[in-house]
């Protein structure tokens, strides 16, 4: 299945964003998600299915003005 | 000193954390300074990296309250996801609100911004509007659930310091009580002692400080002339006039 996360297009094998953070190697890294533009909590990873196309963000902590 | 949404600050300036030398110059500039807020933001990050979670350890060490920002955003959606994204990371209700209307002047975007304060405002957070300083945005911000205005001096990264001090004199008058900070566009620390003077409640400042030759002590620097401008804003200066008017008695002078 074909997604984009954080601006790139990649393959991937996981049906669940909790799953691709997994696959990514994100393990217990502060970070928060997004799929197609909407905000996905931490606790809701494990449910929110991947579709062919979504668009995944993956943000951490940054500077800032 | 300013208090933003029931919770006291100990100083009058707010610190961006971005463009600094080094990671130990932006602490120096913090504990030099005694500023009481950083602004940080959330960006793209990989697996591999854990750049975030090092940055964060740093922010979290200097003790200090953190306002995530939505830096960058042009849209309101875009604002929204960014603020919800910035309170999961950083467990803070609070958010520097940006919705850019232009690329060039990095200009808020009015309408944007109403709607997305109003979107955030209604599901908890306390939003700090980065805003001009038109006094009818700014009602409708209030109107919104906004409790601290964030007008600009000038456009971000400019250093012009206060563009349109009669603006901001009529925004002080409008809200007597509610906070005010001037956030953007300051590069010197009379100019931020300007709009102590003008009767505002703190500053937010990054580039004047991160890029100066000595963060740390410019930072300093800033520091004391928002307590210089305070002292004068609460000491009620003298009205200016137009006449020269002898301070030294004229009753009593020699040769008369």
């Amino acid at each position: 299945m074909n997604i984009t996360v954080n601006g790139t297009t990649q393959d991937t094998a996981a049906t669940t964003l909790d799953a691709l953070l997994t696959e990514l190697g994100y393990g217990e890294a502060k970070v928060a998600t997004a799929v197609n533009e909407s905000f996905v909590p931490a606790i809701k990873r494990p449910e929110q299915r991947l579709n062919h196309g979504d668009r995944i963000e993956i943000v951490a902590p940054r500077q800032g003005g | 000193m300013p208090v933003f949404y029931e919770t006291e600050i100990a100083s009058r300036l707010m610190l961006g954390t971005a463009q600094y030398p080094s990671p130990a110059i932006l602490a120096q500039a913090f504990r030099r300074s005694g500023a009481g807020i950083a602004t940080v933001s959330v960006r793209r990050e990989s697996g591999g990296d854990r750049a975030g979670q090092a940055f964060w350890d740093m922010i979290r060490e200097l003790g200090v309250h953190v306002l995530p920002n939505t830096a960058g955003c042009h849209s309101v959606r875009e604002a929204v996801t960014t603020a919800q994204m910035a309170r999961e990371i950083f467990d803070t209700n609070w958010i520097k609100l940006e919705v850019i209307g232009h690329a060039d002047t990095l200009q808020p975007d009015p309408f944007g911004l109403v709607e997305a304060a109003r979107i955030l405002s209604e599901d908890g957070f306390q939003v700090f509007p980065y805003c001009t300083e038109d006094l009818v945005l700014c009602e409708r911000l209030v109107e919104a659930g906004c409790r601290v205005l964030m007008p600009w001096g000038a456009p971000i990264g400019t250093g012009l310091g206060l563009n349109n001090i009669y603006g901001l004199r009529s925004l002080r008058a409008h809200f007597p009580d509610l906070p005010l900070v001037i956030d953007a566009g300051l590069g010197l620390p009379s100019q931020a002692a300007h709009a102590m003077e003008l009767g505002y409640d703190a500053v937010l400042l990054n580039t004047a400080v991160a890029k100066a030759g000595d963060p740390a002590m410019m930072a300093e620097g800033f520091a004391r002339a928002l307590e210089a401008g305070r002292l004068a804003f609460e000491a009620d200066p003298m009205e200016p006039r137009d006449m020269a008017a002898p301070s030294t008695p004229v009753l009593g002078r020699a040769f008369t």
